[in-house]
């Protein structure tokens, strides 16, 4: 009891703190009713002192009610009196309650009537409605305010913006603000202040700059130039100059970029064929199958854990190793076993495997793609500015593709398997008199091979469908790489592929893309004419082999 | 070696040469002499069918030259038959006239519909049977010689000549697919009305072609024979079991890989033509590098080196594909991978190798 007493003052104390937040709510909530209430009842001329009541009142859903009066959804329902805000739908209005959002229903079009607008209070109310925006806390909205007051930019919106602009913090909004400026600095009468808005905007790569900067340098119908004075001409002109070099810049880096992600699929494919096919000599027309395994194996873990997408790719790489690498040993040990020395007849029954996996995978899983869903953190862009935008697929793979190749490399270069799968592809004969057990090692290096086109499948599954045809799509295209590359060098491979990647890209503007495939195989076809090992031949005794 | 040896050690040769030519001059006869109707008519179904395994079987022969003799494994032979097949759709396009759905005298339907004004230049000709039928074996000869000169001079051979022949033939597949190459992209080349004045739909005109194609076979097989006998045949088998020392001793390797080359893709470029006007459509999709890869199987079970061989093979699997499509479609892929592991790895001569085999354990 002594405590207690001796505890009271700090108690209230305590509680009258808690009760702070929610008597000013209170408050608040009743300023917003009553600015309300004053918006519905008062006369067109009375409006203006009632949208800066609304204004006042510190909610977001003040500016949302205000939005809803300047795109005419505020509305007053006829039998109780109340505001609403109404969204079109087909029988009539879907309503929200102006006060709260709560959801009231639907009703018909002629049980409400709309709170109607003059076109000076319009204009009153949007510049409003930008101001409450500018000063929002999340830097997006005050993003898109700016943007709003850019397309009906007038003086008291561009004072806003200027004022706006010392406070501002956040880099996009700032420079954001400022083309507007600069856009709308380019009307002003002063030729001074025209050419220093084109100075300010020239090192900037956006559409509408480019487009307001070719009506400078342009001639109206009657030949005369729009704009008089012949230095704002050249300067614009200058400018002009400057930012196409930019934009041809971003261009070729869009076009790397695409060339890259394309060539890091294309290395992906064929690198676990570089391995059985240069290592082991064994062509294996099933390796296509090796990755549709893989990307149905992503299928599956997403299914089997639809509320962990991000986690579920994650865990779909190792699964698709396992499982395709797995097959790959059973094919080996099942069939290629009895083949080594032959190499067309390995061909041959490799894809009669492909055929028959294909099949199988038709069977279970329907012969219907099936969509593997991009989680969250790999959709999506990161958009550098108006004209380049880099999706994060794209870019995760083409990550993908160089660890796997690094890994790759580390464990030929590192481990004992490693040495062992380099001694017999050099010696097969030597290595077995050394003690090498080939038969094991030809085993694990199959398995490596496809596991490899597992984790590749996985990687396939973000960027194109899921069905039973996907390992026929890549298997032309990887044999490629691996032969214009020179077999058995995964650096070749490596290079190979994206040296493809990026040609297939850099043709397909000039060519489109169909042509632009062909033209690339076509390259090849002649390319091993010329060079009929590849770019990095293999050295020594292996190649008569 | 004589021909008329030949038969006399082979029996099993002979036998499928005396089937063949009982189903070539038996069966068109029946269906001249008996009404429709009678038990020894046969439909015009069957009639087709065969037809096409015919075809398939010429095309079969002309690859196991280039495979079983020459030892090159063409990944991209139906390339050679799909133009082969384009020629004479060519041709079985301009006698359309202006029986087309637009009525267009000049043009074919296709090229109507993409609004294009005139015929292109490659086009013409082609309204001429004589001009079509020397294109059906010039175009692939061409291609193959072009193809083969680069290849075997550059001394391309194994594991990468085939990979690419299959681009060859994926580059094609792609080029054709597109409308502006002229061909009727996707759709390819159909609805096609008659032959050098016949209607291509009649019943005698089906029996004709049946009879033709058995014919061109069995004279392409002896040719082939008489080819692969000689001493051309000789050295060119002579490469495919030791190219380097052939090349050694003396003989120009490419010009004999060249020669057997562009022979085979002319025959499958006829191959093609007799398929056309049997089957009543081309389109790109006989250039699918899986198609080729069929090619493959047929001669691979049928025995390959044998010439004869090819043609069994693709009749039997053609004959089983049709069986398994129309009655399990999903067992048709289990039963061709399976059968082309089995064949590949227990019977590299395939299935006339086994017959063989067990002769000459007998004796």
């Amino acid at each position: 009891m002594k405590a207690n007493s001796r505890n009271w003052p700090i108690g209230l104390l305590l509680a009258l703190i808690l009760m702070l937040p929610t008597l000013s709510i209170g408050q608040e909530e009743d300023a917003f009713a009553a600015a309300l209430s004053q918006l519905k009842t008062a006369s067109t001329s009375d409006r203006s002192q009632a949208i800066e009541l609304v204004a006042a009142v510190k909610q977001p859903q003040a500016v949302i009610v205000l939005q809803a009066l300047l795109d005419g959804r505020l509305l007053k329902l006829k039998s109780t009196d109340q505001l609403v805000i109404g969204t079109e739908s087909d029988i009539g209005y879907q309503l929200a309650d102006a006060l709260d959002a709560k959801d009231l229903g639907t009703v018909e079009r002629s049980a409400t009537q709309k709170i109607t607008l003059t076109n000076s209070l319009r204009t009153e109310l949007r510049k409003t409605i930008g101001r409450l925006q500018l000063n929002d806390a999340d830097a997006a909205i005050r993003l898109a305010a700016v943007n709003a007051l850019a397309k009906a930019v007038d003086e008291d919106g561009l004072a806003m913006l200027q004022e706006h602009l010392n406070s501002e913090q956040d880099e996009q909004v700032q420079k954001a603000i400022k083309l507007t400026l600069g856009l709308e600095q380019l009307n002003s009468p002063s030729k001074l202040k025209r050419l220093e808005a084109i100075e300010l905007l020239k090192a900037h790569a956006d559409q509408n700059i480019v487009n307001r900067l070719n009506e400078l340098v342009e001639k109206d119908d009657q030949g005369q130039y729009v704009e008089a004075d012949s230095d704002v001409r050249n300067a614009a002109k200058t400018a002009l100059v400057s930012i196409n070099s930019d934009l041809q810049l971003y261009a070729g880096i869009e076009t790397l970029f695409f060339g890259l992600s394309l060539g890091a699929v294309l290395v992906l494919s064929a690198i676990g064929l570089a391995i059985t096919f240069g290592v082991m000599g064994v062509i294996n027309m099933a390796h296509g199958e090796l990755m549709m395994l893989g990307a149905y194996t992503t299928y599956v873990t997403q299914q089997l854990m639809p509320n962990h997408l991000g986690l579920s790719i994650v865990v779909a790489i190792p699964a698709a190793f396992i499982i395709s690498g797995l097959a790959g040993i059973i094919i080996e040990r099942g069939i290629i076993r009895f083949l080594y020395g032959r190499p067309l007849e390995t061909l041959l029954a490799t894809f009669g495997v492909s055929l028959f996996l294909q099949q199988t995978v038709r069977s279970i899983f329907s012969p219907l793609n099936r969509s593997v869903t991009t989680p969250e953190w790999m959709s999506g862009a990161l958009q550098i500015n108006d004209f380049l935008a880099l999706t994060w697929n794209r870019f995760y793979i083409l990550v993908f593709c160089l660890l796997v190749f690094l890994l790759l490399l580390q464990i030929l270069k590192r481990t004992r398997l490693g040495l062992e799968v380099r001694a017999v592809a050099q010696n097969r004969p030597m290595a077995k008199a050394m003690g090498v057990p080939t038969g094991r090692v030809d085993a694990l290096t199959f398995g490596l091979g496809s596991g490899i086109a597992g984790v590749a499948g996985v990687a396939l599954s973000q960027i194109t469908n899921v069905g039973p045809n996907l390992g026929q799509a890549y298997i032309v295209d990887s044999f490629m790489v691996v032969v214009f590359g020179g077999v058995g060098n995964l650096w070749g491979t490596l290079v190979a592929g994206f040296s493809l990647g990026i040609a297939n890209k850099l043709l397909e503007p000039y060519a489109g893309a169909v042509l632009a495939k062909i033209l690339v195989l076509v390259f090849i076809i002649l390319f091993i004419q010329k060079r009929p090992r590849g770019l990095f031949p293999q050295q020594g005794r292996a190649v008569e082999g | 070696m004589t021909l008329a040896n030949g038969f006399k050690n082979d029996k099993l040769m002979a036998s499928v040469m005396a089937l063949l030519a009982a189903i070539t001059v038996l069966i068109p006869l029946c269906n001249w002499v008996f009404p429709v109707g009678s038990p020894l008519y046969f439909s015009a179904y069957t009639v087709s069918v065969l037809g096409k395994y015919l075809c398939f079987a010429l095309l079969g022969m002309s690859l196991d030259l280039v495979w079983g003799y020459c030892g090159i494994l063409a990944l991209g032979h139906g390339a050679f038959f799909a133009l082969g097949a384009y020629a004479m759709g060519m041709y079985l396009m301009r006698q359309i006239g202006n029986r087309g759905v637009y009525g267009n005298a000049e043009l074919p339907d296709f090229m109507v519909f993409l609004d294009w004004k005139e015929l292109p230049w490659y086009w013409y000709g082609f309204d001429q049977f004589w001009f079509a039928a020397l294109m059906v074996v010039l175009i692939p000869g061409v291609l193959a010689f072009v193809f083969g000169w680069l290849a075997f001079r550059s001394r391309v051979t194994g594991v990468y000549l085939s990979i690419i022949t299959q681009a060859l033939t994926y580059a094609l597949l792609l080029a054709f697919f597109r409308n502006e190459m002229g061909f009727g992209g996707n759709n390819g080349l159909t609805d096609f009305k008659e032959i050098i004045g016949f209607n291509i739909h009649s019943d005698n005109v089906r029996a004709s072609l049946l009879m033709l194609t058995g014919l061109t076979l069995i004279s392409a097989y002896f040719v082939s024979r008489w080819i692969t006998l000689s001493k051309l045949g000789r050295v060119v088998t002579a490469i495919r079991d030791h190219e380097m020392r052939v090349r050694f001793l003396g003989y120009r390797v490419e010009m004999f890989k060249l020669w057997v080359f562009v022979f085979a893709a002319m025959l499958a470029g006829l191959a093609g033509a007799l398929y056309v006007p049997q089957v009543g459509i081309i389109n790109p999709s006989e250039f699918s590098p899986l198609n080729s890869l069929e090619i493959v199987i047929w001669v691979a079970i049928g025995g390959r080196g044998t010439i004869y061989g090819a043609i069994v093979g693709a009749v039997l699997v053609n004959y089983a594909k049709t069986l398994l499509t129309g009655w399990m479609p999903e067992i048709w892929l289990f039963f061709l991978g399976t059968t082309f592991i089995l064949v590949t790895v227990f019977l590299p001569d395939g299935l006339l190798g086994l017959g063989r085999n067990r002769k000459e354990q007998k004796s």
